[in-house]
């Protein structure tokens, strides 16, 4: 589904990526850990296109399309979504609008045309209740007003609504207390199926006890410098990062 | 001063002429306004009150004015049906400057002593009820366009409600400009609501055809002991259009008062607004909208003067400037000795889009009572690139994303608009100014 070879990129002019190479099919979720700045974010912000990031080498294609030559939008409609860490505010643009238009959106993207207004509100009824998100939130402006744990959830309500086929949860633990941590990860399984992919990014082993990870990657100044399966996330959890550093700078010596 | 000169000499070699085209009471302020215009001239960006816009030079150009009142014919019917959806009003047209009598319209309102009719025939008709309102608090011994209003204007709208009468039904007038030549236009308008009186009323400015105008506008509102009026001033002109807009509201104890001046399509614009607390208990609500680009150009100041206790002013205006466009907001709150429990709140925010559209922005709070709550705020940015990327991240495209932040941005003042049918009209037109679509005055589609 996604396949990265040797891809770098840089911010402000500073390389953050240099040389990941990552093949996620569907069926799978892949765990991504690393410490802090090792380029986890920098990552999944290229991956979605984010504009700030500059892409200065290596190629990666989703569904057999060239990923890097589609904006930002393109890549959602093909469906690739990324779970925020830090979820943005829109003050004014309520959450049923925004999510009518970006549903309706991808339906023009498809050819189909716009859902019906009944079928919407019970697509989003539906998908609420996954993610237990009160139905006062929709009239609310996107965000604004969320608790921590209702931001996070609002990003795995608007993953059900979208049904991206490879989801990229950024840091989707961060901040969240363990009930709400649960209602997120049962989100995430609910959704999870052969067709789809998963890739989790995260700093601490306690989000995969919910969503269980068949490969782990460790990244590390802006390379993959391990890649096992679930049993190193409870590895890294016991002993840290520093000797999967070692051994790594030891192979390069 | 030159352009000034001009007009002082046309009004001197055509005074009988203004004079046989209007009424008594219009006229008997004309001596005064001459003096006036002699000594001050207009207005120029000399003047601190003007820094941004040099309303002088738009009056350079030798003005043509219908002061013979030779009859413009505008089909208002075929030209004109301006219904904003689920919102049923009591309509009435100014051609120009010129009074196009709705005969039904003004019969369904006389039944409660209600006027709302033309401000010449009402002066003439009812002298001692005009003589009583006109020009009293539109200044004219200041450098402003009071006084080359009140020198030329010869007829406009009344709405006169009496002690008591509320008016259910908004009532919108239409201000067409329509002319086959260059026009100066100087439109004159009083409001007079008595004791606990309510009202709305809609003016919608529109220009027909694209020939260069140039409107003074006066509006008088005298806001009675606890009455309640709503002002929408929405101008949906063209580039070639210059506006110039005084309006003075005088409140008594206990009215309430709200404005909502909405600049959608213009060519130059500047609007002031004075408004004075004469009462206690007060409150003013003054809001607006500016939407603009190419080289459009809007500026508004407004003056709230508190001289009693116990009143609120609250003024939210927002500018979004596209292309090379430029915005001025000047809001100046003077709280008097005395106006004790003073509330006075004022917001100015701005999206510039590009980095040739600019705004001006300057609040200016003067306070002479000690135990009042006032704060004031402004801001000049961009669209907030965070939620860009997140919409579209979302799979919304870049121009739409952009589209619903303008129009959430905007939002927040047309949300305080009360009347729901015209508030959901007004979200559509903007919606379509952002969208490209209202590129020039729609004219009498604009309302549709």
């Amino acid at each position: 589904m996604l396949k990265i070879e040797n891809l770098h990129a840089a911010i402000n002019g500073k390389e953050i990526l240099k040389g990941i190479n990552l093949e996620v099919n569907a069926g799978e979720v892949h765990a991504i850990m690393g410490p802090n700045g090792s380029g986890k974010s920098t990552m999944s912000n290229v991956l979605v296109g984010h504009p700030a990031y500059e892409v200065t080498d290596g190629t990666a294609t989703f569904k057999g399309r060239n990923l890097l030559e589609m904006s930002a939008e393109e890549r959602s409609h093909e469906g690739l979504f990324m779970s925020f860490q830090y979820p943005v505010e829109i003050p004014g643009v309520s959450m049923t609008n925004f999510m009518r238009t970006a549903i309706n959106e991808k339906r023009k993207y498809q050819g189909l045309p716009p859902m019906a207004p009944t079928e919407f509100l019970k697509f989003i009824k539906e998908k609420r209740d996954m993610v237990k998100l009160d139905a006062k939130f929709m009239n609310r402006s996107v965000n604004e007003g969320f608790s921590g744990g209702e931001k996070k959830r609002n990003e795995i309500f608007q993953m059900a609504m979208l049904e991206p086929s490879l989801s990229i949860l950024d840091e989707t633990d961060s901040g969240l207390d363990i009930d709400a941590l649960r209602i997120v990860a049962d989100g995430v399984n609910q959704l999870k199926s052969p067709e789809t992919a998963v890739i989790v990014i995260t700093h601490y082993q306690r989000l995969l006890d919910y969503i269980k990870p068949d490969i782990v990657h460790v990244l590390y100044q802006g390379r993959i410098i391990r890649t096992a399966g679930p049993e190193l996330a409870l590895e890294l959890e016991e002993r840290g990062y520093d000797w999967v550093i070692k051994e790594f700078e030891d192979s390069q010596k | 001063m030159k352009s000034a000169q001009n007009y002082i000499d046309l009004f001197k070699e055509n005074r009988t002429l203004v004079e046989r085209g209007s009424a008594g009471v219009m006229n008997s302020l004309r001596d005064a306004a001459l003096k006036s215009l002699e000594k001050y001239g207009l207005p120029h960006n000399g003047l601190e009150e003007y820094l941004h816009t040099d309303v002088s030079k738009w009056f350079e150009p030798d003005w043509g004015m219908n002061l013979a009142r030779i009859d413009m014919p505008v089909d208002f019917a075929q030209a004109f049906k301006c219904s904003v959806p689920n919102l049923s009003t009591q309509l009435y047209f100014l051609a120009n400057d010129i009074f196009a009598s709705s005969e039904t319209a003004a019969k369904n309102l006389l039944q409660q002593g209600v006027f709302a009719c033309s401000l010449k025939e009402a002066a003439l008709t009812h002298p001692e009820l005009v003589k009583d309102f006109y020009g009293k608090i539109a200044d004219i011994d200041k450098p402003g366009i009071a006084a080359i209003n009140t020198l030329f204007a010869q007829d406009g709208f009344l709405l006169y409600v009496p002690d008591g009468a509320v008016i259910e039904k908004p009532l919108q007038l239409i201000t067409l400009l329509s002319s086959a030549v260059d026009l100066m236009v100087n439109r004159r308008i009083l409001i007079v609501l008595g004791r606990a009186a309510q009202a709305k009323l809609l003016l919608c400015d529109h220009a027909l055809a694209a020939n260069n105008y140039l409107t003074t506008q006066v509006i008088e509102v005298f806001a009675g002991q606890d009455s309640a009026f709503e002002l929408y001033d929405l101008e949906e002109t063209h580039t070639a259009n210059r506006r110039v807009s005084e309006l003075y509201i005088s409140q008594s104890a206990g009215s309430r008062v709200s404005v909502d001046n909405l600049t959608l399509h213009n060519g130059q614009t500047r609007n002031t607004v004075c408004a004075v607390f004469n009462g206690i208990g007060a409150e003013l609500s003054l809001n607006g909208v500016v939407v603009s680009d190419k080289d459009q150009h809007v500026d508004n100041f407004t003056f709230v003067d508190h001289r009693a206790a116990d009143c609120t002013s609250s003024e939210l205006f927002k500018y979004v400037l596209d292309g090379s466009s430029t915005g001025a907001f000047a809001g100046k709150v003077l709280v008097r000795e005395g106006a004790q429990h003073t509330s006075s709140q004022q917001t100015n925010r701005n999206i510039c889009l590009t980095r040739d559209a600019r705004m001006f922005t300057q609040p200016q709070l003067e306070i002479y009572a000690d135990d009042v709550k006032c704060s004031h705020g402004a801001t000049v940015g961009q669209l907030d690139d965070r939620a860009l990327f997140y919409m579209r991240q979302r799979g919304i495209p870049e121009q739409e994303a952009r589209m619903m932040l303008m129009l959430a941005f905007v939002g927040e003042v047309i949300g305080k608009v009360e009347l729901e049918p015209l508030r959901d009209r007004l979200y559509r037109l903007v919606e379509k100014r952002f969208r490209g679509e209202l590129t020039q005055c729609e004219g009498c589609r604009a309302c549709r």
